[in-house]
């Protein structure tokens, strides 16, 4: 399913953090948001997620306008930065959380859900790893988790904040290989927010880059080497 | 030459303060304290049994945990309420509704307890139609239990807010994200989170609940069998020199509220594990 973000503004007490921002993202496109920090990235993602409502514009989810829908309403999978596992909960339970919390009638049979879980962990590469708790893993195995949970419930888009952020090195490198193969194995519509440019260019059908709450330009990592838009650009990804 | 860090004093200084702070807390707390089980059962045992088991302090000590049992979760459930506004939400007249849970810390108990006299006594302000349908508030146990909700207010709430503002939102944004209502996003994300800091800050409003003496001593009147707790029970034996059994009735009273922190080194001890492994 497509997204499109039309003329979002957002302002946190008076200054702006999205100034008129519009986004067309196509059905199983796997999208980066890049741009310095305090460019205005992190809001955006969450008006998409419905974690923040926009002060004016339109978020559509293919035809529907889901501008004013809460985050639970919207069938996407979030990923956190600092991973927000629940800490109290194993990882199967952590992975089945969306699942668990559905209305008796809606909720698969307890086998089934046990059966995605361990559906999942293999996705993510954590076989075995169902019955530790979060406090026992390793961020990137914390981040897979994470993952995992995002995509319990079929979401029709993935949104990732700086999912590599808390990472090292290696580990970062691993994990955006593992993520991009998820992408293109299930081919859900995906975006992601980063602030660096390799990352994003590696990773990414195509890439927004915002500066200062507004897009300067949206198109293939290549097109933007070739043809920056802005003076910004050039800089930015220099 | 020395590898001193600055801040290190020499050995004399360092066990110096440590002897004063150990003779000053022997001094004021546990002198005291030991002084009460002393005098309590200098008598023996059988006349300590004898002054906490008759009727009017058997009285004292029902109304005193009825009052508690009342309290202590009204202020749980509004504790909750008011620390899961103020840490997930945003709002105006936040630092107002701050001030305002902290006002019974700043009033004297005496002043809370006349507030209720002011209100609902019989020359109050609602005194008069309180009368007319026979309702007694003041010198009767629903004024004891006002009294008490007031002064243990803050306790759950002051307990929960700093430990939620710490753990942020992003645990709640999480399950909103995967689909789970307000409601499910409390019981299953937000109270796990808290349970600790919410059962000692249960633990600290019991407390003061069981002890208060000011407020509740306005509100109470002081009939015997009937509107004396047990802080008001012994002030009354101890005025009539009753002394073995104040002191009966007091060790009885220290007891519960050593029970309290043994409680409360016993959660802090058990899930120090738990609170430092919580990695984020
Ligand atoms: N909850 C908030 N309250 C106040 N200001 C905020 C809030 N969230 C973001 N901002 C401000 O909005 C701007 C954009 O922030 P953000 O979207 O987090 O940027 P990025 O993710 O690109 O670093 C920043 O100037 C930031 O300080
Ligand atoms: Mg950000």
């Amino acid at each position: 399913m497509s997204i499109r973000v039309e003329e979002v503004s957002k302002r946190f007490s008076t200054y702006p953090a999205l100034a008129g921002v519009s986004l067309e993202i196509v059905d199983g496109e796997f999208v980066a948001l890049l741009g310095p920090s305090g460019s205005g990235k992190t809001t955006l993602l969450r008006i998409i997620a419905g974690l923040d409502f926009p002060d004016s514009g339109v978020i559509r989810f293919g035809d529907r306008d889901v501008t004013d829908d809460p985050a639970a309403k919207r069938g996407i999978g979030f990923v956190f930065q600092h991973y927000a596992l629940f800490g109290h909960m194993s990882v199967a339970r952590n992975i089945a959380f969306g699942l668990d919390i559905l209305p008796r009638r809606a909720r698969p049979a307890r086998a089934e859900i046990e059966a995605r879980v361990d559906e999942l962990l293999k996705l993510v590469q954590l076989e075995g790893y169902g019955e530790r708790y979060p406090a026992q893993l390793s961020g990137g195995q914390r981040q897979r988790v994470a993952l995992a949970r995002a995509l319990a419930r079929n979401p029709r888009f993935l949104l990732l904040d700086e999912p590599f952020g808390a990472l090292d090195t290696k580990v970062r490198r691993e994990l955006r290989d593992a993520l991009r193969i998820i992408h293109d194995e299930i081919g859900l519509t995906s975006i992601f927010v980063t602030h660096d440019h390799e990352e994003a260019f590696a990773l990414a059908d195509r890439v927004a880059i915002l500066n200062a709450g507004r897009i300067e330009q949206f198109a293939a990592p290549a097109e933007i080497l070739e043809r920056p838009a802005s003076p910004f650009v050039t800089s930015f990804v220099a | 030459m020395s590898r001193r860090s600055p801040l290190q004093e020499s050995k004399a200084v360092k066990w110096l303060l440590i002897g004063v702070a150990f003779l000053y807390i022997a001094l004021i707390l546990l002198l005291p304290l030991g002084t009460v089980f002393y005098e309590a059962l200098r008598g023996g045992v059988a006349t300590w049994m004898e002054a906490v088991t008759e009727s009017n302090a058997r009285s004292a000590i029902t109304l005193t945990l009825l009052v508690a049992a009342i309290a202590v979760p009204l202020n749980v459930a509004f504790g909750l309420a008011a620390a899961w506004a103020i840490t997930k939400h945003d709002f105006r007249f936040k630092p107002l509704l701050l001030t305002l849970i902290d006002l019974p810390f700043s009033v004297s108990p005496v002043v809370s307890g006349l507030i209720y006299v002011l209100l609902f006594g019989a020359q109050g302000w609602f005194g008069s139609t309180l009368q007319d349908r026979g309702i007694e508030i003041i010198f009767a146990v629903p004024g004891i239990v006002l009294a008490t909700i007031f002064v243990t207010f803050p306790f759950v709430a002051r307990e929960l807010i700093p430990l939620m503002t710490e753990q942020g939102k992003s645990d709640e944004e999480a399950a909103l994200s995967l689909g789970a209502s307000g409601w499910q996003t409390f019981w299953h994300v937000t109270l796990p989170n808290i349970r600790w800091g919410l059962l000692y800050g249960v633990l600290l409003a019991n407390a003061r609940a069981m002890g208060e003496f000011g407020a509740v001593s306005v509100v109470s009147g002081h009939i015997r069998g009937e509107t004396n707790t047990m802080p008001l029970h012994i002030e009354v034996l101890y005025n009539e020199y009753n002394f073995a059994a104040a002191f009966a009735v007091a060790s009885l009273l220290a007891v519960l509220a050593l029970v309290t922190l043994v409680l409360k080194s016993i959660l802090e001890w058990r899930h120090r594990g738990a609170i430092a492994a919580r990695g984020h």
